[in-house]
């Protein structure tokens, strides 16, 4: 990803002293996340009289789980560097070869183990092309983008995969616990995962600083190029259990399904504080701001405002919260001067 | 006849005329004048969008808002055929331009002034146009019958046996060729994206070279809109749905380095050429034409191994030439 910056002419702001950490942890990325996702919440609550209810707060989590599963994997690779752009391809592939096996008679556990094992599969390719023939990521990933896709239409055509079993409906719309569903079980439960590996392992550390300074980590003695491939791997596995969700939610397969989410996925990503150059970022950012896409398209959508202009909502969000701190360190430098 | 053989554009050129080749076995009439006049014609779009790409793709940058500038951008044109159905067609082209301009400013300032990665703030940008044509255009689609027939007749009409589209297409081929390859600002693209240190210290303002790079590519897709909305005689929200990466991909087969600074104008014209002619050839030899984004998509990776291939062999080359003249 570094070869996109647009900063590297720029010195690198080194910091004269430390800040406090009350202070620090006040003006974090996560605490304005959070105050962002409070006003929403807000908002929505004082906008639509059915907002708080916990049945509508449950539905809510439903259209962001899955995708929040891939961000929390692709958070993690866009810290060592890489970028995955054919996750949304992945799920239209292996929903595509559920489908598939449906036909044939195969069971639930028999169709979940072919959704997660074609999505690690992929990623395993994609990981493959990126770490043993050196390739760009973010092209790698453009051409396997059309690839999985692209195979999922010769399957179909335009044709449509139905008739899952019954109990395979589960996943994507049964419920653990009262209003907790088990698409929000898992994934709570992944990103404390998630949490732990990227911020309490060493593993995660290795992970920090390939995406500082890829050489310097290779001179470090860290396996540069195995680390990416796992990284990959984990990609392609999350994209996979978030084909058998949403497949299992929507009951059907088409090859258009999940189309564009790789670029919702990103965004959450880069919403929740990971640098895209590489090197920074934590999962709880990218927990929040998977709420705050939540919270803002179901509010919206109680408004009755239409998906395309939630869009504009999207994007602009995306490009002021990232524009904003760079405004006020613009500002705080400027003052001493 | 060597320097030829190890040009990325000459296997790519070898390519396309192998697989037009291959396909006229099968239909001879595949490679009639007619058939590549309709080729071309089809290609154009792609052609003059994949330049756009490519001058930013140079300086180290991406562009993902070009289908959703072109979308945009067309469907500005295309309400105010409807409002001013008496305004001349230049003057609307003008104003796509102008628009289209704007909107790849916009990009250009937020990654030049404020520093944001280019994919970030094209990507949120890609979201904004679109849901702006929504509001434009209160949800409603822009149908044939509310358009005048001059806004329609310009692309369609033919001179010489090809297309005005084409010929437009040729006409931005040709700007594109002496802008890059003539001018101070064309080769600070280069400069900018192979080395921006130096290209600083040489008096190249990068920020700026960035900023007019997505002016260029905006410019082009304000253009390509009002010819994609006269061409198909409709405008809503998704038009070019997905296009970005169909650019990108093209710029890709034709040789762009995605890390900056290299790649030609013939590169990117063959590399939209080899989408169209493959678009084209599928039905040609009956294979179905969902077989066309697994077919892009192989190609892209096929491409991308070649070129980093080649692109690492010419450092090795440079270094030995550094030992002998020490």
């Amino acid at each position: 990803m570094s070869e996109l910056t647009s900063n590297d002419t720029a010195p690198r702001r080194i910091p004269d002293r430390l800040g406090s950490p009350l202070r620090a942890r006040l003006l974090s990325w996560e605490m304005l996340l959070l105050a962002v996702a409070v006003a929403i919440f807000i908002a929505n609550s004082l906008a639509s009289p059915y907002f708080l209810d916990a049945w509508s707060l449950s539905d809510l989590t439903f259209n962001f789980t899955e995708k929040a599963l891939i961000a929390l994997a692709m958070a993690l690779l866009i810290i060592s560097g890489e970028i995955d752009l054919s996750v949304a391809s992945i799920i239209a592939l292996s929903s595509t070869l559920m489908g598939m096996a449906v036909q044939y008679g195969v069971g639930t556990p028999g169709l979940v183990a072919i959704g997660i094992g074609t999505g690690l599969l992929c990623g395993a390719f994609n990981g493959l092309l990126v770490t043993r023939l050196g390739l760009p990521s973010i092209v790698v990933t453009i051409g396997t983008m059309s690839l999985f896709r692209g195979i999922s239409f010769i399957i179909l055509g335009d044709g449509v995969y139905k008739g899952y079993p019954s109990s395979f409906g589960f996943f994507g719309q049964g419920y653990v616990w009262w209003v907790i569903s088990f698409e929000l079980a898992l994934f709570l439960v992944t990103a404390a995962i998630y949490f732990f590996v990227l911020h309490k392992t060493s593993f995660g550390r290795r992970i920090f600083a390939i995406g500082n300074n890829h050489v310097a980590a290779q001179f470090s003695g860290l396996r540069v190029g195995q680390i990416k491939f796992v990284l990959f791997c984990l990609t392609g596995l999350m994209s996979g259990i978030a084909a058998v969700l949403l497949t299992s939610r929507l009951g059907s397969t088409r090859p258009a399904i999940a189309q564009g989410w790789e670029l919702e996925v990103i965004t959450m990503v880069v919403l929740g504080g990971v640098s895209i150059l590489g090197g920074a970022g934590g999962i709880l950012g990218v927990v929040i701001a998977a709420f705050i896409m939540g919270l803002m398209t179901f509010g919206l959508g109680l408004l009755n405002v239409p998906g395309i202009v939630m869009s504009i909502f999207t994007g602009m969000l995306l490009i002021i919260v990232i524009a904003l701190p760079i405004l006020f360190r613009r500002l705080r430098n400027a003052k001493p001067a | 006849m060597k320097a030829l053989l190890k040009q990325r554009e000459f296997w790519l050129l070898a390519v396309i005329v192998a697989a037009m080749w291959l396909v006229s076995l099968r239909s001879p009439g595949f490679i009639q004048p007619a058939s590549l006049a309709n080729i071309l014609n089809d290609t154009s779009i792609l052609i003059m969008l994949a330049l756009g790409q490519m001058v930013v793709i140079l300086t180290r940058s991406i562009d993902l808002s070009m289908a959703a500038n072109l979308a945009l951008s067309g469907m500005v044109v295309a309400l105010l055929n409807i409002a001013f159905p008496g305004l001349p067609i230049p003057v609307l082209v003008l104003t796509a331009a102008v628009f289209g301009t704007l909107l790849g400013a916009f990009n250009g300032l937020l990654v030049w002034k404020l520093n944001i990665p280019p994919i970030v703030v094209t990507l949120g940008t890609l979201t904004i146009y679109r849901g702006m044509i929504f509001v434009i255009a209160g949800g409603s689609w822009v149908n044939a019958h509310q358009m005048t027939d001059a806004f329609k007749a310009l692309p369609r009409g033919s001179f010489g046996g090809i297309s005005l589209l084409s010929w437009f297409a040729i006409l931005v081929v040709g700007l594109f060729y002496l802008l890059m390859t003539r001018t101070p600002l064309g080769r600070s693209f280069y400069a900018t994206g192979i080395n921006p240190t130096a290209a600083t210290y040489v008096g190249i303002d990068v920020g700026r070279t960035r900023f007019i790079a997505f002016c260029v590519s905006g410019m082009v897709s304000g253009v390509a809109g009002y010819l994609w909305i006269a061409r198909y005689a409709v405008a809503y929200v998704d038009v070019a749905g997905g296009f970005e990466l169909t650019i990108i991909a093209a710029c890709v087969i034709g040789g762009i380095s995605i890390a900056g600074g290299i790649g030609s104008v013939a590169g990117a014209v063959l590399g939209a050429i080899f989408l169209g002619v493959v678009n084209n050839a599928l039905p040609v030899v009956n294979i179905s034409p969902f077989w066309q984004m697994a077919i892009s998509g192989l190609a892209i990776l096929l491409a991308v191994i070649f070129n980093a291939r080649t692109e690492r062999k010419r450092g090795r080359i440079i270094l030995k030439q550094a030992e002998h003249a020490a």
